[in-house]
């Protein structure tokens, strides 16, 4: 696999803003100045990673309720986000979604969605836009989701329907093998979700998703095939949540130490830099360069957002409708 | 009916003196099936727009699997789709699996990137099974996401009792959609109000709920020739009375219209109002024709508690009390599923005679 020296830049680039990004909104929740409850992804950075690094601004992606990584991967502005974490009439959804509904449709980004799995029908009717406006080759759908999510009904459905109408979408489950509380193997009926593919009559691929080079390659495949109209591709990306479901959860309560120890051997950051400079593709000197430009970039998101205006009032009755000719004003 | 290349959206309703568009309207037209005209207004946007297309189960009647062309062996659930995958084809007229919350959430999905779906739901029941994709994603998707976006999705299905579909093939859950914020919903009462109502559902750039209950369905009245939208939220008087008001919503408007009719026989004078939208409403025409008449009865078929019936007395009760001369009577279907035996079922439903029933009691004659 030979991958350009500006996608390496931008491979690490990306999963050192998402880990960086999840450890100061993590930061920034623990002082108060979230407004509500946050998921991060640290430790799963790979994944969108390398999926999106595969992906322009006219294709799409579903997220989910851990979804900073998602959006980061996509391209959305981190300034932004934090704003839209912490509240902030200047985050994408004008501090109205919070960190479980961040979109940025200019960006290709359907939507953070806090509803396991419901995401996964939306990323197949952009799919299903691109199929009846005959441009698949240029848009594609990614539906992003846990290993919780392969136990909600409408996940089979969406992928039934991408299969018979060889749609151009690709599944990305990434089996943290937790489901809040509850494990995979406990909860999922076979240790391989890549072998469901078979069911449905799609190419099922499993992943070593703390690796973002077998990431890129797997995704790499399965965007040439949906973008080249041979329809969809089941990946299944293993990999490891570093903190509890959600940012006050402590996962320690269900998950043994040499577990959390094995996959922080296995740090996807880690095995990047050791790969590039051991193959002098990338020097020590670069990734520090990068490291330090996105350490001022959370600075400055931070400092953004703590200095952004809260939504006036007016926003809790905008945006319900385009037109409605009701009130929407509760009753007093 | 003519179709597409005009496409006027002329507001037929709010013409002064019209309360009923019927022969002797000076618009041309005919009396057609509900059905036809549903069929016709489906064929003038698909038309009229490329963006528009249809989906849902067996809406193009199943493929050959020789030759793979469409069969239209039903012409849809009700015939609502009938000839259309002839003419527009399989990609426009999708036939979709029973799926209901994947073809749903597909739908919207696909609204969300720019497309204008259509969904055939087939029974209204089968919203339960999709209710999440419409109230997580199609009706929250404009607000979580601070106004980005738009959902201009269109569903329809099959409500009401009456034609022995039984418990789980007949419900009228109007208020389990009105309740939802983002979402809207309507109820044409005949050929005419459904021809208007739907397109201007399917231009409307919200998502909106189109019920058509199963009685209407094979019924025929007026409709004009020429494709007309009717404003979303607004109501119409089916008569106009002094004694009394009858509330009326989808086939309940129809019950309201021969209960009143029976009513005049015996000197009642009832006027009747025709909801027409359920969410959005029309509060003023309930709040003006009460001030006017200072009785109401509202008529819903759905179950009693947190109904549209409720909403609607709660409205009054709040705007026009003092212009009651009697407390606000609802006439609704029983707090029970919908039962299969003839006569356990048309005592489900509210009839002209319970209508006239609760009238006279009121009236104290």
């Amino acid at each position: 696999m030979r991958i350009s020296r500006e996608k390496l830049h931008w491979l690490y680039e990306v999963m050192y803003r998402i880990r960086r990004f999840e450890e100061t909104m993590l930061e920034q929740t623990f002082r108060g100045n979230a407004m509500g409850v946050t998921h991060p992804s640290d430790g799963q950075e790979a994944v969108p990673t390398g999926i999106c690094a595969h992906l322009t601004e006219k294709d799409w992606i579903g997220s989910t309720h851990r979804g900073h990584g998602h959006c980061i991967a996509k391209g959305l502005d981190t300034k932004a986000m934090m704003a839209e974490i912490m509240g902030r009439y200047t985050g994408q959804c004008k501090g109205k979604g919070g960190s479980m509904h961040i979109a940025d449709f200019s960006k290709g980004m359907l939507g953070a969605n806090a509803i396991v799995g419901a995401s996964v029908p939306l990323a197949v009717g952009a799919a299903l836009t691109a199929k009846y406006r005959g441009n698949e080759d240029e848009s594609i759908g990614v539906a992003f989701f846990g290993d919780g999510a392969t136990s909600q009904g409408v996940v089979h459905e969406s992928m039934n329907l991408a299969a018979i109408w060889k749609l151009p979408v690709i599944f990305a489950c990434e089996n943290n093998q937790y489901a809040e509380a509850t494990p995979a193997w406990y909860a999922v009926s076979t240790d391989d979700i890549s072998a469901r593919a078979d069911s449905y009559g799609i190419p099922g691929v499993q992943v070593d998703g703390m690796d973002v080079f077998a990431v890129y390659e797997a995704a790499g495949q399965a965007v040439e095939r949906a973008r080249a109209g041979d329809g969809p591709t089941l990946l299944e990306l293993k990999t490891y949540r570093y903190h509890g479901h959600f940012h006050a959860d402590d996962p320690k309560k269900y998950r043994k130490s040499d577990e959390e120890e094995e996959y922080a051997e296995r740090d996807c950051l880690q095995h990047f830099e050791k790969v590039v400079t051991e193959q002098k593709a990338m020097t020590a000197e670069q990734l520090k360069q990068i490291r330090d430009e996105i350490e001022q970039e959370m600075q400055d998101a931070v400092d953004f957002a703590l200095n952004s205006p809260m939504p006036p009032m007016e926003e809790l009755y905008s945006d319900v409708y385009v037109e409605y000719s009701n009130s929407l004003v509760g009753l007093r | 009916m003519t179709t597409a290349e005009a496409t006027p959206t002329k507001t037929v309703l709010s013409e002064p003196g019209v309360l009923v568009p019927g022969p002797g309207y000076d618009v041309p037209g005919m009396d057609v099936r509900y059905r036809d005209a549903f069929n016709q207004t489906l064929r003038d946007e698909l038309n009229h727009d490329p963006d528009v297309f249809i989906m849902g189960e067996d809406i193009s009647g199943g493929f050959d699997r020789d030759t793979l062309e469409p069969l239209d062996a039903w012409g849809g659930p009700f015939a609502a789709t009938k000839g259309l995958v002839q003419d527009f084809g399989p990609e426009r007229i999708r036939d979709a699996p029973i799926s209901e919350a994947g073809f749903v959430g597909a739908a919207v999905g696909a609204a969300l990137t720019g497309l204008r779906p259509v969904v055939d739901l087939m029974y209204f029941d089968f919203v339960t099974v999709a209710y999440d994709q419409l109230l997580s994603n199609a009706a929250k998707s404009r607000y979580m996401f601070g106004g980005q976006t738009k959902v201009p999705l269109t569903l329809f299905a099959r409500s009401g009792g009456g034609t022995g579909h039984a418990a789980q093939h007949s419900e009228s859950f109007y208020s389990m959609l009105a309740h939802i914020p983002g979402l809207k919903v309507v109820v044409p009462s005949d050929p005419y109000t459904v021809r208007g109502l739907l397109a201007a559902a399917i231009r409307d750039d919200d998502p909106v709920f189109l019920v058509n209950d199963k009685k209407l369905i094979n019924m025929t009245g007026f409709c004009p020739e020429e494709s007309f939208t009717i404003p979303l939220g607004k109501g119409r008087y089916l008569r106009h009375g002094s004694d009394i008001t009858l509330v009326g919503m989808s086939y309940t408007s129809v019950v309201c219209k021969q209960a009143a009719d029976q009513l005049a026989e015996e000197g009642i004078d009832a006027e009747v109002v025709d909801m027409l939208s359920l969410s959005p409403f029309d509060e003023d025409i309930i709040v003006e024709s009460v001030m006017k008449t200072n009785r109401v009865v509202i008529v819903d078929e759905d179950t009693p508690r947190a109904s549209m019936a409720s909403e609607f007395a709660a409205v009054i009760a709040d705007k026009a009390f003092d212009y009651l001369d009697a407390p606000v009577k609802r006439v609704t279907g029983p707090h029970t599923p919908v039962p299969y035996n003839k006569g356990l079922e048309t005592a489900f439903m509210p009839q002209p005679e319970d209508v006239v029933g609760t009238v006279k009691t009121m009236l104290g004659v």
